[in-house]
């Protein structure tokens, strides 16, 4: 079968597609609650949820496949603004932001809402400093851009460096994500698990590029949010804050900080469980003092900051028809991102609430442990070791502090503390693993293309043609994932480690040289080469040295309060001073160089790179 | 299309760099320094949640979304004013 990917029909035609996509989707969620009141069981409904949204994922990126080398490395720049804004918001919000975000606002309250804000202001820089320019030069990779802009195969090389170095730790968090959920809801074994779900990240991107990643993306971002939200919304209506509990959940807020010195939140367990923990601070009661705002701070930078230099985010917009709509696409990615964000602390607090809240019949907390560990989900959370009781002053009644839980129990089991049906839990399982999924889609495209387009093409063989070009392409993908899968078999890092992690990479070693390429017209190749070999080199090292204090990197205490989740602070103050330091002291940038920037600068007129060939 | 002047070219570029500059200072102050003061604006009620956790959770989100839309708009404006807008 033929299709049109491009061009006018197929843009209109869009709204009606995804508008009938979301239709069956919901239909399909209809089926499964019909299934599950007629007596099948709630292992099937996991398994054909997860595999459902999987082959419907496969389907779109078979059919999108192609062997142009536009669609393949920009989706042939036609991408309109709205969906693209759906695609970005896919390929931000990972497993973790799914997963694991609701769980750390529940257990580490105020502290942990810097990456919220983190992880949503970094767009402005991505508007203001970044995307527009970067659609105007017309570039297929990151790379790309700092390859053209400062010349030579050297500076090209460093950018494909610090690509590699943020986009493999980051990708090795996601196929750990996809692993975990495949492996609970297929029940199968957890190194079966991250090989199924490479399979299906493989299967969207390897064909189709760019162009089947996007409309895959888009397609994943609509099953996450949907997830997300329905049981968000059940609740609420169940509890009685009415339809839109994002507005209304101050009132739950306030019962909680009422109830928190009664209960005693904040007392230390007597038992230790490892790896689960118990509730000890305060929901919405920041810490004081001004060590506590420094360590908010600087998390809302390294996250805001690495946002506007991930190669994978950047070239999203490189997506785009038009600059005016790479600007306004970035403004739509927020609001589909902000859906999510904001809702997450809303799901924290009621969560929450339904446990403590002794009025409430959820509440869990005050009660007897023998009829706290009746209840099903305690079982069941319990059996796998997610959750567990201990009467640790023996009085048969459950304190705060003797309840322990991982906290990615608070997305995955709130459904079923809140006694709805198991179909909202098969829901949520779709939902994360199509935001791991299509995260580790972006991540790895961009590595390969960085490889092949960058590597390959711009510097080892400038001769190879478009077949060879998009093969190698191909072939890369499947190399770095299965390097990925292998890492992530191994469980190294925590997901939200790494995370952090990826984000002071690229802040440490890109953020200058690209904000600098369009802003400041001085700033020249030898002068970006530092600011990249610098700013990676001293922000690795920093890691290292506050991971060992003990070995010889010779850092006895960290810097500030700096920790391993704010290394890119220090990295990116190193990519600054060497980046300007060693520019000034080489020479201007030639006359062409120069008005190539000028005509960055304006939207109008023809792309760089394509004005160059 | 017409050929733009030194002069002109530095104009355009001068109003984009202002607007640039307005947005981010909005961004620092919702992304560092309403945050910094968090215990201080705790004390206040805003419908329920105290002031400080309500701008992390979504105040300064908020403010985000609605000053990229507005950033977009403005910028076209500028570039459509110099005569530098794409054709549609």
């Amino acid at each position: 079968m033929g299709m049109q990917w491009e061009g006018k029909s197929f843009i209109d035609n869009l709204p009606k597609i995804y508008g009938v996509y979301t239709g069956g989707f919901l239909a399909f969620f209809a089926l499964m609650a019909i299934l599950e009141q007629m007596g099948v069981g709630a292992d099937m409904i996991g398994i054909l949820f997860v595999g459902f949204t999987i082959v419907i994922y496969a389907f779109i990126g078979v059919l999108s496949r192609t062997m142009a080398v536009d669609a393949y490395y920009v989706a042939g720049r036609s991408v309109p603004p709205v969906f693209n804004g759906m695609a970005t918001a896919a390929d931000w919000m990972s497993g973790a932001s799914f997963v694991a975000m609701a769980g750390g606002i529940f257990m580490a309250g105020h502290g942990y809402m810097a990456f919220i804000v983190g992880w949503t202001g970094g767009y402005i820089l991505v508007a203001t400093l970044m995307a527009p320019y970067l659609r105007k030069f017309g570039c297929y990779t990151v790379p790309d851009f700092v390859g053209t802009r400062y010349g030579g195969k050297l500076a090209r090389f460093c950018a494909i460096v610090v690509l590699i170095v943020a986009s493999f730790t980051y990708v090795t968090a996601q196929i750990t994500a996809t692993g975990t959920i495949a492996a609970r809801a297929l029940q199968i074994p957890f190194e079966a698990g991250v090989w199924f779900g490479l399979a299906g990240i493989l299967v969207c991107s390897m064909l189709g590029g760019m162009r089947a990643v996007t409309w895959t993306q888009v397609a994943q971002y609509i099953v996450l949010i949907v997830a997300y939200l329905i049981p968000i919304f059940w609740m609420s209506i169940a509890q009685g804050f009415g339809p839109f509990p994002q507005l209304a959940y101050g009132g739950a807020v306030e019962r909680i900080m009422e109830l928190e010195p009664v209960i005693g939140v904040g007392t230390k367990a007597v038992e230790a469980v490892p790896g689960l923990g118990v509730l000890t601070t305060l929901h919405a009661t920041p810490k004081e003092g001004a060590i506590a705002a420094w360590q908010f701070v600087t998390l809302v930078a390294c996250m805001m900051i690495g946002t506007a230099s991930l190669p994978h985010i950047l070239m999203r917009y490189f997506t785009t028809p038009s600059v005016r709509d790479a600007r306004t696409s970035v403004a739509w990615s927020l609001f589909f991102i902000f859906l999510l964000y904001f809702s997450a602390p809303a799901l924290a607090t009621f969560s929450k609430l339904q446990m403590i809240d002794p009025t409430l019949p959820t509440a869990i907390i005050g009660k007897s442990i023998d009829e706290v560990m009746a209840l099903n989900w305690i079982q069941k959370w319990g059996a796998i070791g997610l959750l567990a009781v201990k009467d640790g002053n023996a009085d048969g009644i459950l304190q705060i502090n003797e309840f322990f839980l991982n906290p990615d129990i608070i997305v995955l089991a709130t459904p079923e503390m809140a006694g709805l049906p198991y179909v909202i839990s098969g829901l949520v399982a779709a939902g994360g693993m199509a935001a791991a999924m299509s995260t580790a889609d972006g991540l790895l495209l961009a590595m390969a293309n960085a490889l092949s387009h960058d590597l390959y093409y711009k510097i080892i063989d400038p001769k190879a043609e478009t077949k060879k070009r998009l093969l190698t392409a191909r072939i890369l993908l499947v190399v770095i994932g299965a390097a990925g899968a292998l890492v992530a078999s191994m469980k190294l890092t925590g997901i939200l480690g790494a995370v952090a992690w990826a984000f002071c990479f690229a802040m440490s070693g890109l953020f200058f040289p690209l904000v600098l390429g369009v802003w400041w017209k001085r700033a020249n190749r030898p002068g970006a080469i530092a600011g990249m070999v610098g700013g990676l080199g001293v922000g690795w090292w920093y890691l290292l040295a506050v991971r060992n204090p003990k070995e010889w990197y010779g850092l006895a205490e960290p810097w500030l309060g700096l920790n391993d989740l704010r290394f890119g602070i220090v990295g990116i103050v190193a990519s600054l001073v060497c980046m300007v330091v060693v520019t000034l002291l080489t020479a201007a940038p030639d006359e062409e160089t120069q008005r190539m920037v000028d005509e960055v600068r304006i939207p109008r007129g023809d792309t760089i790179i394509g004005a160059k060939a | 299309m017409t050929q733009l002047t030194q002069e002109q070219r530095a104009l355009h570029w001068q109003r984009t760099r202002t607007l640039m500059i307005v947005h981010l200072t909005i961004w620092f102050i919702f992304s560092y320094v309403v945050h910094w003061f968090a215990v201080e604006l705790n004390a206040i009620k805003f419908f329920g949640w105290p002031l400080g956790y309500y701008m992390s959770a979504q105040g300064s989100l908020v403010v985000f979304v609605v000053q990229l839309f507005m950033f977009s708009k403005q910028q076209h404006a500028i570039d459509v004013e110099f005569g530098v807008a794409e054709e549609e």
